[in-house]
């Protein structure tokens, strides 16, 4: 596969936000649209989600994750969308240049008219909620439990209790349920649910799982392997209160504690970060306070439906395209400005032809060697003379400026670059 | 299995493995044995990471001999064995007029351990060097010649370089008991056999009472864990650029604050002696705790950004001091002992053991030496350890590289540290390898960033799988026990609905 | 005379529902605050019906286990059934989303469909 040095939209992982972004960026007129995936396959988070939910909204049907991607998937690969899988996105600039590394493809480097930063959210670890105890195995976060037990085949555990009512814990009690483990209990901090009501009806009324609201983890047991965890009830102000603890046996502890908005690689590429959300702060077509950076779905902000996701994804695809359009044609206008004969260098470097239109533009230049009689100060494209003028003498030590003026539009238009050639009247 | 050696090695610690790449220098067959499934699980991977000074040990012990020893010796140490270290000083800070004198004071003992490069700073020139630190600071020890090192690379590293240099390293291997013949050690007895030796050198970290006991040397040496409980700090929320320290108080150097080779910050640690030797546990109240005394220097540490923790137990000895005229009884013991033959006993090796590792292991060879060993210089010994690539640390350019010399190195398995396949599969075939999750994360600090592993663990255990050749049911975090997988999801059937 | 009550999931509001009954036949329900409400009251009282998703074992796929789940709902109290219907089952790759895995699950008039493509490794 070639990959090109420049794309019209590059999108970073390919959950609903990024497809549906490169979808609608495609569609939205954009040619070469990138989508970078650090797995080895499409479809993001969804495709652990195993269980239904997705897609009442989108398609009026009751779809567990993976179709819900798969749909997405198929029509993303009709469109000609080029994807890089396996591959890890190291850094981004403001300046729209990404770095890739992957097995395949080697490191490479990647410029974008428009980035739209898709990358989802990583799940809150046992250490950011600080449980005392041990550091046995057994210690998970629901999600990477999810992937063994849904993805690659294997259950991390027997007997589970879940800290956290979230909807990835609640789902996983059900799950790990299904595929015989017993899930001894849930332990919800909070007075209230985390997650969906409906989820806490199927996933554990159904399945006869107890759920405490107002407990949480004291203590984790085990050295090597978690043999227990000692609960306990808390008060509205997360205070332990003595005399509820509770050991239960178990030899996995799930965590579902929370979601936080990957935006490491946004922090790398300027873009400012609102402390509350974790995500990027954005206008309504889910652009970034860096022009041409836009970010949809879980790394602005965490959604609960994905179906929303992809309406957030196909809008910042498509002002992504609209933005990667205006820039192409934008920088279609800028012509370079050549240091010909005896020009040593020339400020401005570049010029957009446009810009004659509105004013005069000054080009300032110092010569290579000094000539002590009447030059030539020669501006040309290619194959046409734009202005010419004279001068009595050029010394490096003295700046020499020529004028282009409005009225030389026309002719600038004709060219793809302008060279200036300053040489003797005696020469021509 | 029986084999014969010229040295024995107990305890794969920074000590063992400072002691057993001294000796790899010279003619001899050389083993170390350590008990668990990797070298350095023990205080030398658990410890705040710093090369002190020297101003702390009380003059006249062995530790403040060690300690300054030593420390001019992490230079070349750091260049031959390729480990991160940096001299970046440290700082011993007053808070509050009243605390002056007690730093001053540290000054003085630190003139009297030979101690050079120090200096005492004003509040003000405290506050333009650490712009967090508590506002009240009324001055500072600077003490230039601390630095910092990743403690658990230096152990890794001298084993390594021993294993190159011939030396046998056996993980898992538990010391049971001596072999005699006489008054003289010949061998150890291990859960993996029997290998005798000419000499036995006892670096057994917080056992090395237990095991000094088996050969009938001081009796009345005990060794009592000292609990430290360290906090970690999110390096994008917290960013101190120091090693500082509080003044010190009888239970110790104190919580320090401090910034580690990976850019994180650590506090801690605190000191509780405990019994139990194997009670590496996080407590509440060790928590609380620690930032209590966190806040002392940094008041605007808050826990909410801390990543993780960590606990290290101390050997804390009741070894006494030699020296006339010094009352001290929690010195260094590092002797031939008298009574028994063929065998270098060490003891109570805490803080400052991992400054003084590369000077007592050079103190046990002189030791060695003056009991009449003749040790002859190998040939080809080479003191270097290459470095292995570090892809967080390279440019963009030099990733290009290493990518094309080896595509596994393109793939970024630890999202959150940068560490790809490549240097995984180096650790796991390293000279000292690494065959659990828990060893590759000492190594190349996979896992430890925002996500603490959520994203690698699954790969990881795969990896490990395939390059070891094992089912993966067999693939453990920190040893045998602590497996992460149990059976396939379609196993075993399902209990009914109710 | 029986008193049920649930928590409702036709929508996410989760109103609790309660449902008085005689023997087998619904008499009064009330907390719903729409027509759904009382839909799904009446039928979670009577014979509670759930989707149900899983996985089966796939040979020489690009993973080891396809997602699948039931099209349409079955009787809750058989869900254990069909679960071991599901464990038994062993496909190959490649295989399409929406395929049939299992048709017309342990008679349900359900048929058992893959979530996702599978292709061959």
């Amino acid at each position: 596969m070639l990959i090109k040095k420049q794309y019209d939209v590059v999108v970073i992982g390919s959950g609903p936000g990024g497809l549906a972004a490169a979808i609608e960026a495609k569609k939205g007129g954009a040619d070469d649209v990138l989508v970078i995936e650090r797995d080895v396959e499409l479809g993001g988070i969804l495709l652990q989600c195993i269980h239904n939910g997705f897609g009442l909204q989108t398609f009026k049907e009751d779809l567990p994750g993976p179709e819900y991607a798969q749909r997405y998937i198929n029509e993303a690969k009709t469109l000609g969308i080029t994807f890089l899988l396996d591959t890890m996105v190291m850094d981004v600039t403001s300046q729209r240049r990404l770095y890739l590394s992957s097995r395949d493809f080697g490191y490479l480097e990647v410029d974008a008219h428009a980035i739209v930063l898709a990358m989802g959210c990583r799940e809150r670890t046992r250490a950011q909620v600080r449980i005392p105890g041990y550091r046995p195995n057994g210690v998970f976060t629901a999600g990477t439990a999810q992937r063994w037990v849904n993805v690659e085949g294997y259950m991390p555990g027997n007997r589970f209790v879940v800290l956290g009512s979230g909807d990835i814990g609640m789902i996983m009690a059900r799950r790990l349920t299904f595929e015989g483990a017993h899930v001894e209990r849930v332990l919800e901090i909070q007075s209230y649910l985390s997650g969906l009501s409906r989820n806490y009806v199927q996933c554990l009324d159904d399945w006869g799982i107890s759920l405490q609201l107002r407990h949480t983890v004291k203590r984790i047991l085990g050295k090597d392997r978690v043999e227990a965890i000692e609960s306990v009830a808390v008060d509205d102000k997360w205070n332990y209160i003595p005399g509820t603890e509770e050991i239960i046996p178990c030899d996995t502890l799930l965590l579902s504690v929370g979601l936080i908005p990957e935006n490491e690689l946004s922090k790398k590429a300027g873009v400012a970060l609102d402390p509350v959300t974790g995500g990027p702060f954005v206008d309504e077509h889910f652009q970034t306070n860096v022009p041409g950076i836009f970010a949809a779905g879980n790394v602005v902000h965490v959604y609960d439906l994905v179906d929303y996701v992809s309406l957030a994804g196909a809008e910042a695809g498509r002002s992504a395209a609209e933005f990667a359009l205006a820039e192409k044609e934008r920088s279609a206008r800028y012509i370079p400005l050549i240091a010909g004969k005896n020009v040593r260098y020339i400020v401005p470097h570049k010029l957009d032809k446009k810009a004659l239109e509105k004013g005069d533009i000054s080009l300032q230049m110092r010569v290579t060697q000094p000539i002590e009689e009447d030059v030539w100060l020669d501006v040309h494209g290619e194959n046409n003379s734009v202005v010419r003028r004279s001068e009595r003498y050029v010394r490096p030590g003295e700046m020499v400026t020529i004028v282009l003026r409005s009225r030389m539009a026309a002719e600038v238009e004709k060219a793809n670059s302008l060279t200036v050639d300053i040489y003797p009247k005696s020469e021509a | 299995m029986q084999e014969k050696y010229d040295y024995i090695v107990i305890g794969g610690g920074v000590v063992g493995a400072m002691i057993t790449r001294w000796l790899s220098r010279y003619e001899g067959k050389l083993l170390l044995i350590e008990k668990e499934e990797d070298i350095g699980m023990g205080s030398s991977s658990a410890n705040t990471a710093i090369v002190h000074a020297g101003y702390d040990p009380l003059p006249g012990s062995l530790k403040a001999l060690m300690n300054v020893k030593a420390n001019p010796m992490w230079d070349q140490l750091a260049g031959e064995l390729n480990f991160p270290f940096e001299r970046r000083g440290d700082y011993v800070v007053a808070v509050g007029e009243e605390e002056l004198p007690l730093v001053d004071k540290l000054m003085q003992q630190g003139i009297k351990n030979g101690v050079p490069g120090m200096m005492m700073i004003s509040g003000e020139e405290m506050r333009s060097r650490e712009r967090d630190i508590n506002p009240e600071v009324s001055g500072a020890l600077w003490a230039s010649t601390g630095g910092i090192c990743d403690p658990f690379q230096v152990t890794v590293a001298a084993a390594e370089n021993a294993v190159m240099n011939g030396a046998t390293v056996m993980l898992d291997t538990a010391f049971e008991d001596f072999i005699w013949e006489g008054n003289r050690i010949i061998g150890v007895k291990t859960n993996r056999g029997d290998f005798y030796a000419r000499w036995v050198i006892n670096s057994a970290g917080i056992y090395a009472d237990a095991v000094m006991h088996k050969a009938g040397v001081r009796p009345e040496f005990f060794i009592k864990p000292r609990k430290g409980e360290y906090v970690i700090f999110d390096r994008a929320e917290v960013q101190i650029h120091n090693v500082l320290f509080p003044v010190p108080s009888s239970r110790g150097k104190g919580i320090l604050v401090t910034t580690t080779l990976h850019e994180n910050t650590i506090v801690g640690p605190n000191a509780n002696v405990i019994d139990d030797k194997e009670d590496t546990s996080l407590t509440k109240e060790g928590l609380d705790e620690l930032l209590e005394g966190a806040k002392k220097l940094i008041p605007s540490l808050n826990l909410r950004h801390s990543i993780a923790n960590f606990v290290g137990l101390r050997p804390m000895g009741n070894g006494p001091c030699y020296t006339p005229g010094i009352n001290y009884s929690n010195d260094y013991v590092i002797e031939i002992p008298g009574n028994v033959q063929g065998f270098v006993n060490l003891g109570g090796i805490e803080s400052p053991g991992l400054t003084s590792a590369p000077a007592i292991a050079e103190r046990v060879v002189n030791l060695m030496k003056d009991a009449g060993e003749e040790f002859t210089v190998k040939q080809d010994w080479d003191p270097i350890r290459p470095a292995r690539p570090r892809f967080a640390h390279m440019t963009h350019d030099e990733r290009r590289l290493l990518c094309d010399m080896d595509p596994r190195f393109g793939r970024v398995i630890c999202r959150c540290e940068n560490v790809t396949e490549g240097e995984i599969v180096a650790e796991i075939h390293a000279p000292v390898p690494a065959l659990t999750y828990d060893a590759i994360k000492r190594r190349t600090w996979l896992g430890t960033g925002r996500c603490q592993g959520g994203f690698d663990m699954t790969r990881v255990v795969a990896i490990l799988a395939r390059e070891l050749g094992v089912s993966p049911f067999e693939i453990t975090k920190r040893g045998k026990s602590s497996e992460y997988l149990y059976r396939t999801t379609k196993d075993v059937e399902v209990a009914d609905v109710d | 005379m029986e008193e049920k009550t649930f928590i409702c999931t036709a929508c996410p509001t989760g109103c609790k529902l309660n449902i008085r009954m005689e023997g087998e036949e619904v008499i009064k329900i009330t907390g719903q605050r729409c027509s759904k409400g009382e839909v799904y009251g009446r039928q979670e009282a009577i014979a509670p019906q759930r989707m149900v998703a899983s996985t089966v074992r796939v040979t020489n796929g690009f993973h080891p286990l396809l997602p699948v789940y039931t099209k349409g709902s079955i009787p809750k109290r058989k869900i254990s059934e069909v679960l071991e219907k599901i464990r038994a089952v062993e496909v190959t790759a490649p295989v399409q989303a929406e395929d049939v895995i299992i048709a017309n699950v342990i008679g349900t008039g359900v048929d058992v469909i893959a979530s996702r493509d599978m292709p061959a490794r």
